[in-house]
């Protein structure tokens, strides 16, 4: 079978699996500068394995969302630099592949009740976010596709909601950081956003608050010890034969007979 | 002030202003009209006209030594009235990306207090540190 | 009429006084404003360096914004953001081999070669709305307020992109004019107020800007109207003549509430000023 010549092998990562699909053909990569064959069904992150590297630190949840493993890589003959996590982007022919474990960046120490839910906090804490010059390498290096220059504009704007709902997708790889011309940690202003954000922006649940009350006020006291007070078999009766909503019963109109505790 | 010799030769100082600014200041003619309208001069060691003939006699590390290009606020009002048509503020901008693009600050962000940081308008902060920073 | 709008970082948070009250103008003389979408901040400080283009992008990005979303002209308000954007808008009209550079950089977005116009707000006002429609609006003229008009550097240097011929300033003082207002001949309308040196050498700043202020005292003028954010900042510290963004003058003059002026993120008294005149 020529070089060039597609395999039958379904083109999808095999993820952790070490068991490849039948028929699956190996490719070249280059891992830090050197050839490898490799498994062309393996995510960068296993072929790394599968050349024999290990991994102690720069890998995670190998989900996809734990930001542990950005990878940057290029292609033959493509001025292009392009990221992924190394647990998600199935490897390609003359890719060469290098890990960034960890990217130094600066992070401001900070304590959310004192520092209060205005924009100026966070210019306070990081000014260097004025150094964009919104030339958008962030974006182009986000793997998460977050638009980073985008919300690094809410935040120089003062625009604290847009900036937290826009930087949401954010795993904090850090990969953003890597490319900035400005020098400045986005994925931690954007987490000081999104704190500041829950902390003071975000509407509150006014219930949530009720409840908080009657829980100190001791209403459910009682309750909690009749429930840790009694013995196994009644407490399995108890639950099995609860009151429960019904699966299709429409949408806030059932009510429990016993309201005692609502 | 004694006599200083420039070590390097004074044309490739003037290349290197030349090719950052586009601006020739061998046309410079000393008549003093940058250093009478700038809005900072008294705060700078060396007023701009004192600052151009530095630059025309090659003394770059004393150039180096003054605070005019970190004085200079861009307004460009040297620029429009200079007689024989030199852009100032480009040149000043020259000197300044000379020390900046070695990776050296004037002004430290990270020195600024949370309240210097938010009593100033953004522009402020976006401005002072493309001018004043690496 | 529908107008595209950039507001600039500094319009949406420390000087929103500057952005309500010429939004809420605006409405007020019949246009639809319509900011443009995904802006960032154009950088404040056109780039002076011949080699370095990587700070002329932002602008350049912005101008992008506008074309792609169909805008041929778009408005401006604070004076830093307007040359910023205006010298950027020159640079890839005229500038070719830049205009490749930087159209090349920017692989993800439409080529642009300067097709959008970029307008000051008072260009704007007395251009395509004029002092006469203004002045059928104005329901409380600030008869006999002396207000001396100031332009700062950015206004009208460098002479490309000024908004008027230097050393005239008739397009402000035609705008006091039609709001009611007296405008003040005071030879520091075109002066600097030290601009961002407020971070580097604030005690510079200082100086120029009593200077100003001083100047506008002695030529009798009471109130100063301005258009930029920093000039407010630097003024602003002064307290002997009382500093408004121009906008704040408009939307008195058209009797729009005060609330729309934000009077309070003023430095000093602006509201009981006017107040004080029975122009509130």
């Amino acid at each position: 079978m020529s070089e060039t010549e597609k395999t039958q092998a379904p083109k999808m990562a095999t993820g952790d699996r070490a068991i490849l699909p039948e028929g699956a053909r190996t490719i070249p990569v280059y891992i830090m500068g050197k050839r490898y064959e490799v498994p062309e069904t393996l995510t960068i992150m296993k072929a790394m394995e599968y050349s024999g590297f290990k991994f102690v630190r720069g890998a995670g949840c190998r989900g996809g969302i734990c930001g542990a493993c950005p990878t940057v890589y290029r292609k033959a003959g493509d001025y292009k630099i392009y990221f992924g996590l190394a647990c998600q982007t199935v490897v390609e022919p003359d890719m060469f592949l290098a890990q960034i474990p960890f990217y130094p960046a600066n992070r401001t120490a900070y304590d959310l009740e004192e520092i209060g839910g205005e924009a100026d906090a966070v210019h306070a804490l990081y000014p260097e976010v004025f150094r964009c010059v919104a030339c958008n390498n962030c974006t182009k290096a986000c793997p998460m596709d977050v638009d980073v220059l985008a919300y690094i504009s809410a935040v120089k704007q003062g625009d604290m909601a847009k900036a937290a709902e826009i930087s949401f997708d954010c795993i904090q790889c850090g990969m953003c950081a890597s490319r900035c011309m400005g020098e400045m940690p986005q994925f931690h202003i954007g987490q000081l956003v999104r704190r500041i954000y829950g902390r003071y922006i975000q509407p509150q649940a006014e219930h949530l608050k009720k409840r908080v009350e009657e829980i100190n006020s001791g209403k459910y006291d009682k309750m909690l010890e009749d429930l840790t007070s009694m013995s196994k078999e009644k407490l399995t009766k108890l639950y099995t034969e609860r009151e429960r909503e019904p699966d299709l019963a429409p949408s806030g109109e059932w009510m429990p007979e016993d309201t005692q505790y609502l | 002030m004694s006599v200083i010799i420039p070590k390097k030769s004074a044309d490739e100082f003037f290349e290197k202003i030349k090719e950052l600014s586009g601006q020739d200041i061998k046309l410079c003619m000393q008549c003093g009209t940058c250093s009478a309208s700038c809005p900072m001069s008294e705060h700078m060691k060396c007023t701009p006209r004192k600052a151009i003939h530095l630059a025309q006699l090659g003394m770059d590390e004393m150039l180096h030594e003054q605070n005019t290009c970190w004085v200079c606020a861009s307004c460009h009002t040297c620029s429009v009235r200079c007689p024989r048509g030199i852009d100032l503020a480009r040149v000043m901008e020259a000197v300044r990306q000379l020390t900046l693009r070695k990776n050296e600050n004037f002004i430290e962000p990270s020195k600024m207090t949370a309240e210097e940081i938010k009593n100033c308008p953004q522009i402020a902060l976006v401005a002072g540190f493309r001018k004043l920073t690496s | 009429m529908k107008i595209k709008y950039y507001p600039g970082c500094t319009l949406k948070y420390k000087a929103k006084n500057l952005e309500d009250s010429a939004v809420a103008s605006l409405e007020a003389l019949g246009c639809e404003v319509e900011e443009i979408e995904r802006w960032n901040c154009c950088g404040a400080v056109y780039s002076l360096a011949e080699d370095d283009l990587i700070h002329k992008v932002a602008p350049v990005r912005d101008l992008i914004r506008v074309k792609e979303q169909g805008g041929d002209k778009v408005v401006t308000i604070c004076s830093m953001c307007y040359n910023t954007l205006a010298r950027a808008n020159l640079m890839m009209k005229e500038d070719e081999e830049k205009r490749d550079t930087i159209n090349r950089f920017m692989d993800e977005e439409i080529d642009y070669a300067g097709e959008v116009e970029v307008l000051h707000l008072l260009t704007f006002l007395r251009d395509e709305i004029g002092w006469d429609k203004v002045k059928e609006k104005v329901k409380k003229p600030l008869t006999d307020l002396k207000v001396a008009p100031y332009y700062g550097c950015t206004l009208q240097r460098p002479e490309e992109v000024g908004i008027e011929p230097l050393g005239s300033f008739e397009l402000m003082s035609g705008f006091l004019e039609a709001i009611g207002a007296i405008p003040v001949d005071f030879p520091g309308a075109a002066m600097c107020c030290g601009s961002y040196q407020v971070l580097g050498n604030a005690e510079a700043v200082q100086d120029a800007a009593g200077k100003i202020i001083s100047t506008a005292q002695t030529a009798g003028a009471e109130a100063l109207a301005a258009s930029c954010p920093l000039c407010e900042y630097n003024l602003g510290k002064e307290q002997d003549v009382q500093i408004f963004y121009f906008t704040q003058l408009l939307a008195a003059a058209l009797g729009l509430d005060a609330e729309v002026s934000r009077f309070e993120l003023n430095t000093g008294n602006a509201g009981e000023l006017l107040k004080r005149k029975n122009f509130l």
